[in-house]
């Protein structure tokens, strides 16, 4: 995989480059375009463990992304008008205490959704993640405490030690350093005996079984870890837009996540990087053409998946070896 | 709450349900026959809407944009089954979502473009306006048992069909064993076609028959769509009676958790506090009931023999 490796480096080079450069040229917009990409990929990155480690296709990560973002709106909110919460838990607008706030709110979720969706397999599992996403989105809705239907804006962005969290670059560097800090978390867990253990129950579960390793516990558990990683990716995506809306949770954003995937390259530590990259550049470059970019989306997306199968990884690096 | 007022949200919620049937039905027959996951089956559903609703504007008859409907939409069933879904037969579930899910991208931003993007609005038709007495003195629209009457009845032809026809007896076959079927010398790719044509004529039925009802407008479908997962997940997929049964669950349910929970509540905490609580924990009664039956039930309550 030395090919694959160099490829990796080229493209994590390029998206800590792009706005350094961007910067210099004055493009300020440039910069929040990557910290888009480095969010989403790092959503993605989330994702990746349940869906291209252990092949559970989760149609709800939106629930866990946006569960992440309503955390860093919440606490924030509460911070800024100083109301204890429920429990008489205080407010906080700082990044790491968010980020543990999203991580264990969206641990939670996902716990109770993995334990009765992970019971079923394949179309069933699709359809129960999408079906429980919805119901957390449904109840975001009606519940008007956090603004209902029409979301919860963040006035000042959640602060990091040291950082200047509203200027663009600043925050860029935060939102890199968690995406290469999920990175690494991740290409460890895959060489780890667990990571083997969750490719194994993907390959062939009855012979994991047989060998006396129960299935569901390591499921369950790369599902939570999963859902935990795009929750800090939620965190830092209402961060970023300073805002929150029940449309985090909605189903589109579930397969926009997986089209991110699918269009980096299934089960490839760097997939959701390249996949957000190109999805985000295309939705730029689609749009400024064209109103109706959504349209065309669609067609290369249904192109892809057609023809096209190993995503931008499996194009530039060659097949994934089994083995 | 009056007796009247009971009786009428339950055959709301009983009109919701054969909606449900009409769009379960064909996701549940695809699945089976075909081992296919289709998102797009809400597009289907739009795309009927939008025909009835542009046939009717132009010729004034409901009736002629009721016709309108079946065919378009078994005709866009028929157009993206050749084109894209015959690819991925073969192809694994996430695949299939992704496909479908592009699908969705491409019709709605299309129907957009022809459409463009206000609401079209469609009529009762002048025979079914107006409202019926109920036992207990509430008035009922005559539409909306007209929609029940016609899921009924929907419902008995495709039982009729799939157990008493040759069509349906080379389904059940392609579902039991596509090779054999095929070895026997039926033409198993035109029978795919034709099953998902009617799969998706079944969704354009209901998305026409909702449509005077709501407006009809882009991304109607998707809502629908996911309650007819739930529909399906709850009666086991691939079983047209579990459809059947799991969307008159999931309509009643819906419809009397909105209405009886507010109520409910009411008793123990204040009426404000009762609205907002209650209100909430409607939208998510469904997925509740789904997380029970699967709790208890993994492959649904008639699971389709695997």
């Amino acid at each position: 995989m030395k090919r694959e490796n160099a490829i990796n480096l080229v493209l994590l080079l390029a998206l800590l480059a792009t706005p350094f450069i961007a910067q210099a040229m004055g493009e300020t917009f440039t910069v929040t375009l990557v910290t888009r990409i480095a969010i989403l990929a790092l959503a993605a990155v989330g994702l990746n463990i349940a869906l291209g480690l252990g092949g559970l296709v989760s149609f709800g990560h939106a629930a866990f992304f946006g569960t992440g973002g309503y955390a860093a709106g919440i606490l924030a909110s509460h911070a800024m008008s100083g109301e204890p919460m429920l429990f008489g838990f205080e407010g906080s607008n700082q990044m790491p205490v968010v980020w543990l706030a999203a991580a264990i709110a969206a641990g939670i979720v996902s716990l109770a959704i993995g334990a009765i969706s992970l019971r079923t397999s394949g179309v069933y599992f699709i359809m129960i993640t999408l079906a429980f996403a919805q119901m957390v989105y449904y109840f975001a809705i009606s519940w008007p405490a956090y603004g209902g239907e029409d979301g919860l804006s963040i006035v000042l962005r959640n602060a990091f030690p040291g950082v200047n969290t509203m200027r663009p670059m600043e925050f860029f560097l935060v939102c890199f350093g968690v995406l290469l800090a999920a990175l690494i978390f991740s290409a460890l867990l895959r060489s780890s005996r667990f990571g083997a253990a969750l490719q194994a129950v993907r390959q062939n579960e009855v012979r994991v079984a047989s060998i006396g390793i129960s299935p569901m516990p390591i499921r369950l558990t790369a599902f939570v870890l999963s859902a935990m990683i795009t929750a800090v990716a939620g965190a830092l995506y209402a961060d970023l837009n300073r805002f929150v809306s029940p449309s985090m949770l909605s189903w589109h954003m579930s397969g926009e996540l997986i089209v991110l995937i699918i269009l980096g390259g299934t089960g490839r530590l760097m997939g959701p990087v390249a996949g957000a990259a190109l999805f985000v550049v295309l939705e730029f470059w689609l749009g400024g053409i064209t109103e109706r970019w959504q349209f065309f989306l669609g067609l290369i997306l249904l192109v892809t998946v057609l023809f096209a199968r190993g995503g931008v990884i499996g194009l530039l690096a060659g097949k994934e070896r089994h083995g | 709450m009056t007796f009247a007022l009971l009786i009428e949200q339950l055959l709301n919620g009983v009109q919701l349900g054969v909606m449900l049937f009409l769009m379960a039905a064909g996701l549940t027959l695809i699945f089976g026959v075909m081992g296919l996951i289709n998102l797009a089956h809400g597009s289907l559903y739009m795309v009927g809407a939008f025909a009835c609703a542009s046939v009717a504007a132009l010729t004034g008859s409901f009736w002629l944009g009721l016709v309108a409907s079946l065919a378009a939409a078994a005709a866009a069933g028929a157009l993206i089954e050749i084109t894209v879904i015959r690819r991925l037969y073969q192809r694994d579930h996430l695949d299939q979502v992704l496909a479908t899910f592009a699908l969705i991208l491409i019709f709605s931003e299309g129907t957009r473009w022809l459409f463009g993007s206000f609401p079209l609005y469609l009529d009762i038709p002048p025979l079914l306006q107006g409202a019926v007495g109920l036992p207990g003195g509430a008035q009922y629209p005559v539409y909306r048992l007209a929609i029940i009457l016609a899921g009924a009845l929907v419902a008995f032809g495709l039982y009729a069909l799939i157990s008493k026809t040759r069509l349906g007896m080379r389904i059940r076959a392609g579902e039991s064993d596509r090779e054999m079927i095929a070895a026997l010398g039926v033409d198993i790719r035109t029978l795919y076609t034709l099953v998902f044509a009617l799969g998706a004529a079944l969704a354009g039925l209901a998305g026409a028959m909702v449509g005077a009802l709501q407006s009809v407008q882009v991304g109607m479908g998707e809502p629908v769509l996911i309650l007819a997962f739930v529909v399906i997940v709850i009666g086991g997929i691939g079983s047209i009676k579990g459809a059947l049964v799991g969307a008159l669950l999931v309509g009643s349910v819906d419809t009397l958790g909105r209405f009886l929970l507010p109520q409910a509540l009411a008793l123990m905490v204040p009426p404000d506090q009762a609205g907002l609580i209650g209100g909430a924990l409607a939208s998510m009664l469904i997925y509740i009931l789904m997380a029970i039956i699967l709790a208890v039930k993994p492959r649904g309550l008639f699971p389709a023999q695997a």
